[in-house]
């Protein structure tokens, strides 16, 4: 095995001497996190709602106090009166207003009655989050109110499906398990995958090939190396990430080991699949053609921008092999949850298993000659 | 003496276009050897069968007294391999391209250490050593990779084409060192080529290999013996008759006459009688010789009287590739 670590020592040092690739590995993701993070997951704020108060009753001021309140504190509302709901309805279609609150005129006598007094909120529902934001900031300022009055959704437009989007945890820790993940997938690219097949075409791999190393030791010194450069790569993703995205007591030993076992079974994984897909290529421009197709195909129905239960099916099929769910789904576990392993043992054997599979049929296939 | 290599019958094909077509031949213990031909004439398809890169289609071949089909291994521990495309590492340091292939043939530490040293100081790149290859010109990149090729000191070392595309000045150092360390341990080589001055200087004998077959195999002297003589004359006259080219093509041996103005080309198939005639007619025709030179038999005739034609056009012709994805070296 001495010879596979010749293999190792010269894929690291040359890994160390060209940080280009260090960084652009490390760089995109990191870029993506922050740029998606806040652009999707920014508290959305300012948002115009209507005022339509058809009671003015006294438990109708009650709610419009607290509204008020809600509007100078989170500055999550900016609130308008309205007289008429008509000319509201025709201001939210035309964009002017994001949402209207009607209190009807039997409100106060139900309130005094207990009689279930609603008030609605009509919604833009052609913008998801925001008609979301709203009705989740609504729906807990009326849960400040003595007897909560319930409160009735009608969409505005047509009908339509309504998905919501996770508004509970900040969007960027959400994203964070996928941008590891996408940084270790990026470095099983870039410095597994790019770099072994232009070696292989600038004929370097004849070198080895002469020599009396075995095909195992061959293949064990480009996955051992590549694995490592992989979890750095995701090591250093993890930590930094973690800050940016402000994960709470982000350097937990106990935690740290957890995700450092993770981050290597999925770097595994990964360069298992990449090292399958490569072992018969010998064009340059193959690895380069597929890295794009390969990360949308393998990151967005992972589950790692967007939750798995709104896709159509057969991106859930998808979902059920990609090596992503799993990884992203462990390092949800273990970054937003802080579970132990036994919530992320499905996962951890699941990669397992697919490194196995994959690894093997590689084997099988790689050639000793040329 | 025992053959250092012997390949009997080997045949190479891709799907149904025959590489190389039953070559044989045996390299004594100490020779260099050399592979003569144009791109595409399958030199590096044979030498790649020869190191273990390839399996043959059929015939066998004996490296260092091993199998290269059956005793793969111990064919590679006894050979060193400079591959036609430059391999070196670019990132790392010369050393370190040293360090990592004793490591993978096993060196133990002292003997690697002492051996680099040499080898270093054998190919001149001593005070390199710390350099990154990248930025060492191409003629030391290959000096780098003859001594890479020899540091688990192998007995028999290939060489596919090591001086092409190096200038003329890089291509001499790479003989003379090859020659250097040939001198100082027991070493056979086989080089490929497709230049004639580097067979006919360094090689102790060459094979002609066209189209996959091997057209002649000999001593440069033998072979050039060996092929009809084709001297050619230059000579340059002051003020010559205007019927000297008639005259000339009376003296003995001469086939043809060109006329450049002044200077004039006679082929010959007896060079000396020719010389020594021209000049006695001269002198009794009261003409000037301003200058003379007689050109033996090259290589390039050899080339020429074997295959049909002249290696130089033979290049031009583009080789589809000469590994599917090798990018060329510049
Ligand atoms: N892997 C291969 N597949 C198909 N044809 C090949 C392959 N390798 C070489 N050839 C062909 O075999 C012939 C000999 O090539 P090669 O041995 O590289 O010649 P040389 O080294 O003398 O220039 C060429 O026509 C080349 O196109
Ligand atoms: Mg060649």
């Amino acid at each position: 095995m001495s010879r596979m670590w010749a293999i190792v020592e010269r894929e690291m040092r040359r890994f160390r001497r060209s940080p280009i690739l260090i960084v652009v590995s490390m760089v995109f993701p990191l870029v993506q996190l922050i740029v998606l993070g806040y652009a999707f997951g920014g508290n959305v704020k300012h948002l115009k709602l209507a005022i339509v108060d058809q009671d003015h009753s006294l438990p109708a001021v009650r709610v419009r106090e607290l509204a008020q309140a809600v509007s100078a504190g989170a500055h999550t509302l900016d609130l308008i009166d309205y007289a008429d709901e008509g000319q509201a309805v025709t201001d939210l279609r035309n964009g002017r207003i994001n949402g209207v609150l009607t209190i009807p005129p039997d409100f106060s006598r139900r309130v005094l009655r207990k009689d279930a007094p609603n008030v609605a909120l009509i919604a833009d529902n052609t913008d998801n989050v925001v008609s979301a934001a709203m009705a989740a900031s609504l729906t807990s300022m009326l849960a400040a109110y003595g007897a909560p009055p319930t409160m009735v959704r009608r969409p505005a437009a047509a009908a339509l499906d309504i998905v919501e989007v996770y508004p509970y945890i900040p969007y960027i820790q959400y994203l964070l398990p996928g941008s590891i993940v996408m940084s270790i997938f990026m470095m099983v690219m870039i410095g597994g995958g790019i770099i072994f097949i232009d070696d292989k075409a600038r004929g370097l791999h004849e070198g080895y090939l002469v020599t009396p190393i075995t095909k195992l030791e061959l293949i064990a010194g480009f996955n051992v190396s590549g694995t490592i450069k992989a979890v750095l790569a995701g090591f250093v993703i993890m930590l930094i990430g973690s800050l940016i995205a402000g994960v709470p007591n982000p350097f937990d030993g106990f935690r740290i080991m957890r995700l450092a076992v993770v981050i290597v079974i999925t770097a595994f994984a990964l360069i298992s699949m990449m090292f399958l897909l490569m072992v018969r290529v010998s064009d340059p421009l193959m690895p380069r053609a597929i890295f794009g197709v390969l990360n949308t195909v393998l990151y967005f129905p992972s589950g790692a921008v967007y939750p798995q239960q709104g896709f159509p099916a057969w991106m859930q099929a998808i979902a059920v092999v990609d090596p992503f769910t799993y990884a992203v789904h462990a390092f949800k576990s273990l970054l937003l949850k802080n579970t132990g392993f036994d919530a992320i043992s499905g996962d951890l054997l699941y990669l397992f298993v697919f490194s196995t599979v994959a690894m093997t049929a590689a084997t099988l296939l790689f050639k000793r000659t040329l | 003496m025992t053959n250092a290599i012997e390949v009997r019958e080997i045949v190479k094909r891709f799907g149904n276009f025959t590489a190389v077509d039953g070559v044989s031949f045996a390299v004594e213990e100490g020779e260099i050897f050399g592979l003569l031909g144009p791109n595409g004439a399958g030199k590096s398809t044979l030498i790649r069968m020869l190191v273990t890169l390839l399996p043959p289609t059929a015939g066998t071949a004996l490296v260092s007294g091993f199998n290269v089909v059956t005793q793969a291994d111990q064919v590679r521990r006894a050979i060193g391999v400079i591959p036609q495309a430059m391999t070196s590492d670019l990132e790392l340091s010369v050393e370190e391209n040293l360090i990592i292939y004793a490591k993978l043939y096993g060196v133990p530490r002292d003997t690697r250490t002492r051996l680099i040293h040499e080898l270093l100081e054998s190919v001149e790149l001593l005070q390199w050593k710390d350099k990154q290859v990248k930025h060492l010109s191409g003629g030391m990149r290959r000096r780098v990779e003859i001594a890479r090729g020899l540091v688990h000191e192998p007995r028999v070392f290939f060489l596919d084409e090591p001086t092409t595309g190096l200038d003329p000045v890089s291509r001499t150092a790479v003989w003379e060192m090859l020659q250097r360390i040939k001198s100082q341990r027991k070493l056979t080589i086989l080089i490929t080529t497709h230049y004639m001055d580097e067979a006919d200087r360094l090689c102790d004998r060459i094979a002609i290999v066209d189209h996959g077959k091997l057209v002649a195999l000999d001593s440069p002297l033998t072979l050039k013996a060996s092929i009809p003589v084709t001297n050619v004359l230059e000579a340059s006259f002051a003020a010559p008759p205007s019927d000297w080219d008639a005259r000339l093509r009376q003296l003995p041996g001469v086939d043809q006459v060109v006329r450049h103005e002044n200077v004039f080309r006679l082929s010959s198939g007896n060079g000396p009688a020719t010389t020594l005639a021209m000049m006695e007619a001269a002198a009794a025709a009261h003409v000037t010789v301003t200058s003379l030179s007689v050109q033996s038999t090259t290589l390039d005739d050899v080339f020429v009287h074997y295959t049909g034609r002249a290696l130089r056009d033979t290049l031009q012709e583009a080789s589809v590739t000469d590994s599917p994805f090798m990018i060329r070296r510049r």
